[in-house]
């Protein structure tokens, strides 16, 4: 069933409370977003390895196993991150608002 | 002249000072004679040095007798020591006359002193084999030696006596390693000429380096082996089939170009997909709370009566306009279900849709399908959910499949093809047939019920049964039987569950045929149901005898199929858009009103009234057209003529499992379920058995 991905990102970024999404490619460059370049590069750079790191865990426990989500919930707003084919979903949502 | 010969200490010398009468005469040495006169007479004196004596004839006839003494001429005569004794000087008496010639250094040891034993205790055993040797031969060669230094006489020989010794124990000696001391042995090395050194070097271009680092985790080394065992899969399916290679290159060109993108989002459309349904979840916290763990309390407090929660909303921008006409679960993944959008104004007909929505994500469908007509009805296979027969207001009917992409029906009907004239009201699938063909009933107000298999990119039809008002449709003319030209349409039907041939059918006119998918000529029966078109007929899902309809004349008639008239009847005050059965209790239905409305009854509590009676909807003039309860989850849906779908869960009161007296086991499965019904149907028959 494909998808239409770009109708779907346009979708999430206008729900209530999202704050941003990030699409970053197997090199680790952002090829999508919606927040000011200088936050982009740096959500892109720190959350990149901490999914890996994530992965890296749940696999080790079982190989057979795999990371689909990781989320960071915080006091001040909620960060998920994909990874998928090495690439890397970001979506940053404050779900109080 | 007197020949001085210095050297010799056997000669007697005539040297100023020393007197050769007064030391002792050693006649025993004498070795020569010399005849003075002889020599003396030959040398006439005055050719001589100038500083020789001049002498007398009588002085040189003077006889000089020459003494050989082994006196040393050298050794001082008159030595003269302090002697502390008498206080005076006194000559010494003796005096050395032992005169050293010669004396050679060497590295031989005598064997018999203390360095040569030492050393041989240190070379071991062989010595002292060699020694007992040696000391015999030594002794020989003694008595040799002993004899030599007579004939020679040479002072030098002297010193080399102890030498003798030594060097034939030295011959000896050969056979054995040389003893070496620190005192006689030395070492003559030489050195040659180191020349300098230089270095030569040569350097190659070192190879260009790359830093490399990984880790060997757990999951590392289980995608290597999953790696390498597909690459064996692949390669055996290659050695199977030599064409299949020509296949695979084709392919491979394909893939390689598509590889070449770079940056694409499609990449990332799972994630995408959870996120939206995650980002939904966080906005709509509560209402994925409230549908997983809340249970309204305050049902203890409410007599029996229960209460539907409002769940989550479902619409669509673009199918506002349109009314919900069909809602069908699915039953592989119970959170997803179909709504077909159309509309039931015939004067307001356009294009319809047919929607898919999870209730993991509620702002938007998962699938999407714009149809040219208004859907309908739908229904969903049971055991291949991704095939849904869908039914058009304009007849067609249509198999849409899920899992092929594109927005068309894989299957269509057409005008050749035996659809119907009349909107499609319902399509039910049925189980396979004998081939293994899907296949799928539908009935439409143009009073046909047609049988639709798929074989193979094919619908086939096949008539099935032919309602009309007086009866079924003779095939021939037959004399003094009126044809029936009035026919009636039908508007809903279904089968039963377990008996496979009968169904029954809702005409427009209120009638209810029980028919046989076999016997196609004759009703079973039929049933006076209703004073308008029968909207609902539904089978109960466990008793096999009970089934209920509704219709708009306000009334949702409970009927046992063998008796003609309903078991009960109920009136709602408001026409009825549908009617449904509860899957998990026998007894429990719902239904939906115009007004707005869900009445929710259960007759094992109440036999009169509704448990529920509750509206739904925001503004009072929306119609509810559908209602589905979920197969396992405490779920209903309702549609309404604006588009959208409400979710209501029911409170516990609605769910009431019959109540176990103390000790007793809760009687479970549907046996427990058809047991209650039927003992509400034998309440009633027995009545009516004492009235007639």
């Amino acid at each position: 069933m494909k998808v239409d991905v770009e109708g779907t990102l346009k979708r999430i970024e206008s729900y209530k409370g999202v704050i941003g999404t990030i699409v970053v490619n197997a090199e680790g460059i952002p090829i999508r977003s919606t927040l000011d370049n200088s936050t982009t590069v740096q959500y892109a750079g720190l959350l990149r390895h901490l999914a890996a790191m994530a992965r890296s865990s749940v696999r080790d426990i079982d190989p057979q196993n795999d990371l689909t989500v990781l989320r960071i919930h915080s006091k001040k707003y909620e960060i998920m991150v994909a990874p998928e084919n090495n690439y890397l979903l970001i979506v940053i949502q404050n779900p109080c608002e | 002249m007197p020949v001085s010969n210095s050297n010799a200490t056997t000669h007697t010398m005539k040297v100023p000072g020393t007197k050769p009468t007064k030391g002792p005469k050693k006649k025993k040495d004498e070795e020569e004679a010399v005849d003075p006169a002889d020599g003396v007479d030959e040398c006439p004196q005055g050719n001589g040095p100038e500083d020789q004596p001049e002498l007398t004839e009588d002085e040189l006839n003077e006889e000089i007798t020459r003494i050989l003494t082994a006196n040393n001429p050298h050794a001082p005569q008159n030595i003269a020591r302090y002697s502390f004794k008498e206080r005076s000087y006194k000559p010494i008496s003796v005096v050395d006359q032992m005169a050293v010639l010669f004396v050679l250094e060497s590295s031989l040891l005598h064997e018999d002193s203390d360095e040569a034993r030492r050393l041989r205790v240190k070379q071991g055993l062989l010595k002292e084999n060699a020694a007992i040797d040696i000391g015999a031969e030594s002794e020989e060669d003694r008595t040799e030696t002993l004899a030599t230094p007579v004939e020679d006489g040479g002072d030098v020989e002297e010193a080399g006596e102890e030498d003798r010794p030594d060097s034939s124990a030295s011959k000896a000696d050969k056979k054995e390693p040389k003893l070496t001391n620190q005192f006689n042995f030395s070492e003559r090395a030489s050195q040659t000429l180191n020349n300098p050194q230089m270095e030569r070097i040569c350097q190659t271009e070192p190879p260009p380096r790359n830093n490399f680092s990984a880790t060997a985790n757990q999951w590392e080394i289980y995608d290597a082996y999953f790696q390498e065992l597909q690459k064996q899969e692949k390669n055996k399916e290659k050695q199977k089939g030599t064409q299949a290679k020509k296949d695979n290159d084709k392919s491979k060109k394909k893939v390689v170009l598509t590889e070449t993108q770079t940056d694409d989002l499609s990449k990332v459309s799972d994630a995408s997909k959870i996120f939206e349904r995650m980002v939904n979840q966080n906005t709509l916290d509560d209402i994925a709370q409230d549908f997983k763990y809340f249970e309204d309390a305050s049902d203890e407090f409410r007599d029996q009566e229960g209460t539907l929660l409002p769940l989550w909303k479902f619409q669509f921008d673009k199918s506002r306009r349109l009314t919900v006409t069909a809602l069908c679960w699915n039953n592989k993944y119970q959170d997803l279900f179909a709504v077909g959008m159309g509309s039931y104004d015939f004067r307001r007909q356009g294009q319809g849709m047919l929607l898919f929505y999870s209730m993991k994500n509620s702002a938007y469908p998962e699938y999407i399908y714009p149809t040219t007509s208004g859907v309908q009805c739908l229904d969903i296979h049971q055991q291949h959910s991704h095939l849904v027969a869908v039914g058009f207001y304009d007849g067609c009917v249509a198999v849409y499949s899920l899992k092929q992409e594109g927005q068309e029906p894989v299957y269509k009907s057409t005008a050749k093809t035996g659809k119907h004239t009349d909107p499609v009201w319902q399509v039910c699938w049925q189980n396979d047939d004998m081939d293994n063909n899907h296949n799928f009933y539908s009935v439409s107000s143009d009073s046909r019920v047609v049988c639709w298999t798929l074989v193979k990119n094919e619908l086939i039809f096949t008539d099935t049964i032919r309602l009309s008002v007086n009866g079924a449709l003779s095939n021939g003319p037959e004399g003094g039987h009126l044809p029936s030209i009035t026919a009636a349409g039908g508007t809903s039907f279904d089968f039963h569950n377990q008996i496979d041939y009968l169904f029954l059918v809702g005409t427009e006119k209120g009638k209810i045929h029980k028919c046989s998918k076999t016997y196609s000529s004759r009703f079973l029966e039929t049933y006076d149901a209703h004073t308008m078109a029968v909207d609902a007929v539904k089978w109960n899902p466990f008793h096999p005898k009970v089934f209920i309809s509704c219709s708009f004349d306000w009334t949702v008639k409970i009927w046992d199929h063998t008796i003609n008239t309903p078991m009960f009847t109920f009136d709602l005050n408001a026409a009825v858009g549908d009617v449904a059965w509860s899957p998990y209790s026998s007894t429990v239905f719902a239904a939906v009103t115009t007004d707005g409305k869900v009445h929710v009854f259960d007759l094992s509590i109440n036999k009169y009234e509704a448990i529920c009676q509750q509206s739904v909807v925001a503004k009072k003039k929306t119609k509810l057209t559908h209602i589905e309860f979920n197969p396992i989850y405490p779920i209903i849906i309702v549609g309404d003529d604006r588009g959208c779908v409400t979710s209501l869960k029911l409170s516990p009161n609605l769910r009431k499992k019959p109540k176990s007296k103390k000790g007793q086991e809760l009687p479970k499965g549907p046996e427990a379920e058809v047991a209650k019904m039927e003992k509400l149907l034998s309440l009633l028959r027995e009545p009516e058995q004492s009235a007639v």
